[in-house]
C-alpha cells in the first residue's frame, strides 16, 4: 500500500479568515446554547475567586489581592480552554460531526483552531467574571499597575493558553477519551504555569518543564501586568513558544489524522 | 476530461483491532471487508446492498477517506483515496443515515452556512446555493428552526442538503432512509433519483430490498465482508427463476419449526417476516414442486392464515444469496474439526 500524501491544501488570507470567523461564530453560538455550560461560566470563576482570596490571605500575603484574582481568573480560563477543547472534540463524536468535519476538503487545524479559540473567548470572560467577584465580594481593589500592558499581556496569554489547547485538541482528534484525558491535564499544567501559585514554590526539578510552557510565560506576562514588573519579556516568550507549538500541532495533526483513519476512531462506535 | 469510471474499488480489505479491559487487554479482530472490488461508472446509481453488520459502512468509508484500508487500492474519480484524500473529498458528499451528524442547538441555517465554508463553498454563491438545497429537500422556510425541534425525516433532508452543498460528483449514501417514515422514505427516494437523473454518480447502501430494486441500475450483494452477487436487479432476479414461492400467514413460529421447514426436501431458502401478531414465512421452492402438504404438517397445531404461491422477486433474489453466504461461511467454521 503506498504512504499517504501530506493533507495540503493551500488557504489564502481570506478563506482563512472567513474559516475562522464562521467557526468562532458556529462553535461560541453552539456552547453558549448549552445550559451545561453556561452553569459552569457562572460558577467557575466564583469558586476560583473565592480560593484565591482565602489562599493568599491565609498566607500573609494580602498585598498581592489582584494578582491573586488575577491568577484565579486564568485558572477559569484555563479550565475552560482545556476540558472546553476536550469536550468540544469529543463533543463532535457524540453529535456525529467529526467525521463529517474530517471529510470536509479543509485542512483539520483550521477547523479546530476555531474551536479552541470559541473556548478561550468563553474563558476570557471567566477572568473577568473572577475579578468581578473579587471586587463584590472581598474587596479586592483593581488597581493594575499599567492597564494597557495589562490588556495586552492578557491577550498574549489568552492566544498561548488556545494554542496549547489547540496541541492537546490535536491529540483527542485520535483518542476516543479526550475529555477524561482533558480534566486531568487541567490542573497539572496550571499548577506548572504558576496560575494559583507561583512556580518558586515548587520543586526545582519542575521548572525546566515549566519554561517550555506558553502558558507559564504568559502568566508570567499578566500577573506581571496587573502588579508591576517585566512584562514585555514573557509576552515575547510566550509569542514565540506560542508559534512552536502551532508548529507541533500542524504536524501532530497530520500524523493523528492517518493514525485515526487507521485505528477507526473517528466515530463513536 | 471526465473519467470513465467514478469509483474503483480493487481487493479493498479492512480488519478492525478492538482492545477491550483495562488491566489486562484482550484484542479481538473483526475482518469487515475481505476483498471487496467493484466498479461504478459516472453518472450510475450503484446499490450495496446487505445485512446488517456485512461491512456495507466500512466499504463506503474506506472510499470516502475515513477510513484507511487494510490492504487493497480504490479511486474515486481516478484520484487515489489513500494517496490524494483531499483531492477525493473535494469531489464527494457523504450522507449517513440516523439523526446525528448536525449541529442540534444551532437552526439549519447556521449548519448549512457553517459547512458551506468548511466545504469550500464560494462566499458569492453560499446564499443563494443554501437557498436551492433548502427548496430540493423541501425545507424552505424551516430554516430558522434550531435541527433539535425536526423530525427524523427533516433531520434526513437537511442531511442530505449538506452532503449536496459542494455539488459532488460522486455521492456515498449510506442507508439514508434508516428510521424514517414511509412517505418521507418516498420522498427521499424520488430526490435520490433526481440527483442521478442530472448526472450525479451515487453509491447507496441499504438493507431495504425495495428501494434497491426501484432505484439502483446495478446492486452487489455483500455479505460477511464479500460481495457474493452482482448484476442489475433483473439479472439478480434470474438466480431465482427456477423457483416458486409459496408464502404461509402464521401465528408462532419458532426456530424448530423454521429449521424443520428449511430441511423440506423441496425447500431451497426460507425467510421469516415480522407481521403485527402473525409472521409471515417465505418459503423458496423448487419450480414446480408443491410442499403445501409437507409444510402444513410441520406447522402442525398452529393457526395458519393466508397462503399465497407468487413468482419469485428480487428480495428473493437476496434472500437466497445471504442464505447461501451464511451457510458457506458456517461450514468453513466448521471444517477443520
Ligand atoms: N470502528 C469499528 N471497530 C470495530 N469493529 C467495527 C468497527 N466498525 C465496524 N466494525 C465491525 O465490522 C463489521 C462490519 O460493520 P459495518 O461495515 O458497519 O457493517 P454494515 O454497515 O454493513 O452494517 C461488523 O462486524 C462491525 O461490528
Ligand atoms: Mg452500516
Amino acid at each position: 500500500m503506498s504512504e499517504p500524501r501530506p493533507y495540503v491544501e493551500r488557504v489564502g488570507p481570506y478563506r482563512f479568515l472567513r474559516l475562522m470567523a464562521i467557526g468562532v461564530r458556529t462553535h461560541v453560538l453552539y456552547m453558549s446554547r448549552s445550559p451545561l455550560q453556561l452553569g459552569e461560566a457562572v460558577v467557575t470563576p466564583v469558586v476560583f475567586a473565592t480560593l484565591a482570596f482565602y489562599l493568599f490571605r491565609a498566607g500573609g500575603q494580602g498585598d498581592q489581592l489582584l494578582q491573586a484574582s488575577v491568577g484565579a481568573g486564568l485558572m477559569g480560563t484555563w479550565s475552560s480552554v482545556l476540558s472546553g477543547s476536550g469536550a468540544a472534540v469529543q463533543n463532535q463524536r457524540w453529535l456525529g460531526t467529526m467525521e463529517t468535519l474530517v471529510a470536509a476538503p479543509t485542512p483539520l487545524v483550521l477547523t479546530l483552531l476555531p474551536i479552541t479559540v470559541s473556548t478561550a473567548l468563553v474563558g476570557s470572560y471567566s477572568m473577568a467574571a473572577t475579578l468581578l467577584w473579587g471586587v463584590v465580594l472581598f474587596g479586592v481593589p483593581l488597581t493594575f499597575a499599567d492597564p494597557l500592558i495589562f490588556v495586552v499581556a492578557l491577550l498574549v496569554c489568552l492566544l498561548a493558553l488556545g494554542v496549547v489547547g489547540l496541541l492537546l485538541a490535536s491529540t483527542f482528534v485520535f483518542l476516543r477519551n479526550a475529555n477524561a484525558l482533558a480534566n486531568s491535564l487541567t490542573y497539572p499544567i496550571a499548577m506548572l504555569s504558576g496560575m494559583l501559585v507561583p512556580i518558586s514554590v515548587l520543586p526545582e526539578w519542575t521548572r525546566p518543564i515549566s519554561w517550555v510552557l506558553p502558558t507559564e510565560w504568559g502568566t508570567r506576562a499578566v500577573t506581571t501586568a496587573a502588579g508591576g514588573g517585566e512584562v514585555i519579556l514573557p509576552m515575547v516568550m510566550a509569542a514565540v513558544l506560542g508559534a512552536v507549538y502551532v508548529i507541533l500541532a500542524l504536524l501532530a495533526l497530520a500524523h493523528v489524522q492517518d493514525r485515526a483513519r487507521r485505528a477507526a476512531t473517528l466515530s463513536l462506535v | 476530461m471526465r473519467p470513465m469510471l467514478a469509483i474503483e474499488a480493487l481487493d479493498l480489505s479492512r480488519v478492525f483491532h478492538v482492545r477491550s479491559g483495562w488491566l489486562r487487554t484482550r484484542r479481538t479482530e473483526t475482518i469487515a471487508a475481505r476483498g471487496i472490488s467493484f466498479e461504478v461508472r459516472s453518472g450510475e446509481l450503484f446499490g450495496l446492498l446487505g445485512p446488517n453488520g456485512a461491512g456495507k459502512t466500512t466499504t463506503i468509508k474506506m472510499l470516502n477517506t475515513l477510513l484507511l484500508p487494510t490492504s487493497g487500492t480504490a479511486r474515486v474519480l481516478g484520484h487515489d483515496v489513500v494517496r490524494d484524500p483531499m483531492a477525493v473529498r473535494r469531489r464527494i458528499g457523504y450522507v449517513f443515515g440516523g439523526d446525528r451528524g448536525l449541529y442540534d442547538r444551532l437552526t439549519a441555517l447556521d449548519n448549512l452556512r457553517y459547512f458551506s465554508e468548511l466545504y469550500g463553498v464560494d462566499p458569492r454563491e453560499q446564499r443563494s446555493r443554501i437557498a436551492e438545497l433548502l427548496e430540493l429537500v423541501g425545507l424552505a422556510g424551516r430554516e430558522k428552526e434550531r435541527v433539535e425541534g425536526y423530525s427524523r425525516g427533516m433531520r434526513q433532508r437537511l442531511h442530505i442538503a449538506r452532503g449536496l452543498l459542494n455539488r459532488p460528483s460522486v455521492l456515498f449514501l449510506d442507508e439514508p432512509s434508516i428510521g424514517v417514515d414511509p412517505v418521507a422514505a418516498r420522498d427521499l427516494r424520488r430526490t435520490i433519483a433526481e440527483l442521478a437523473d442530472a448526472g450525479t454518480t451515487v453509491l447507496l447502501t441499504t438493507h431495504y430490498m425495495a428501494e434497491a430494486d426501484e432505484l439502483c441500475d446495478r446492486i452487489a450483494v455483500i455479505a460477511g465482508g464479500r460481495i457474493r452477487a452482482s448484476g442489475t436487479p433483473a439479472e439478480l432476479k434470474t438466480r431465482v427463476r427456477s423457483r416458486d414461492v409459496l408464502e404461509l400467514e402464521v401465528y408462532g413460529v419458532d426456530d424448530t419449526h423454521v429449521t424443520r421447514l428449511r430441511d423440506l426436501p423441496s425447500v431451497r431458502d426460507i425467510a421469516v417476516e415480522e407481521r403485527g401478531q402473525a409472521q409471515l414465512v417465505i418459503l423458496q421452492v423448487d419450480q414446480g414442486a408443491d410442499p403445501r402438504r409437507d409444510a402444513l404438517d410441520v406447522l402442525d397445531g398452529l393457526r395458519v392464515g393466508r397462503i399465497v404461491n407468487r413468482e419469485p422477486t428480487l428480495e428473493d433474489a437476496y434472500v437466497a444469496i445471504v442464505e447461501e453466504a451464511a451457510r458457506s461461511a458456517a461450514g468453513s467454521v466448521r471444517a477443520p474439526a
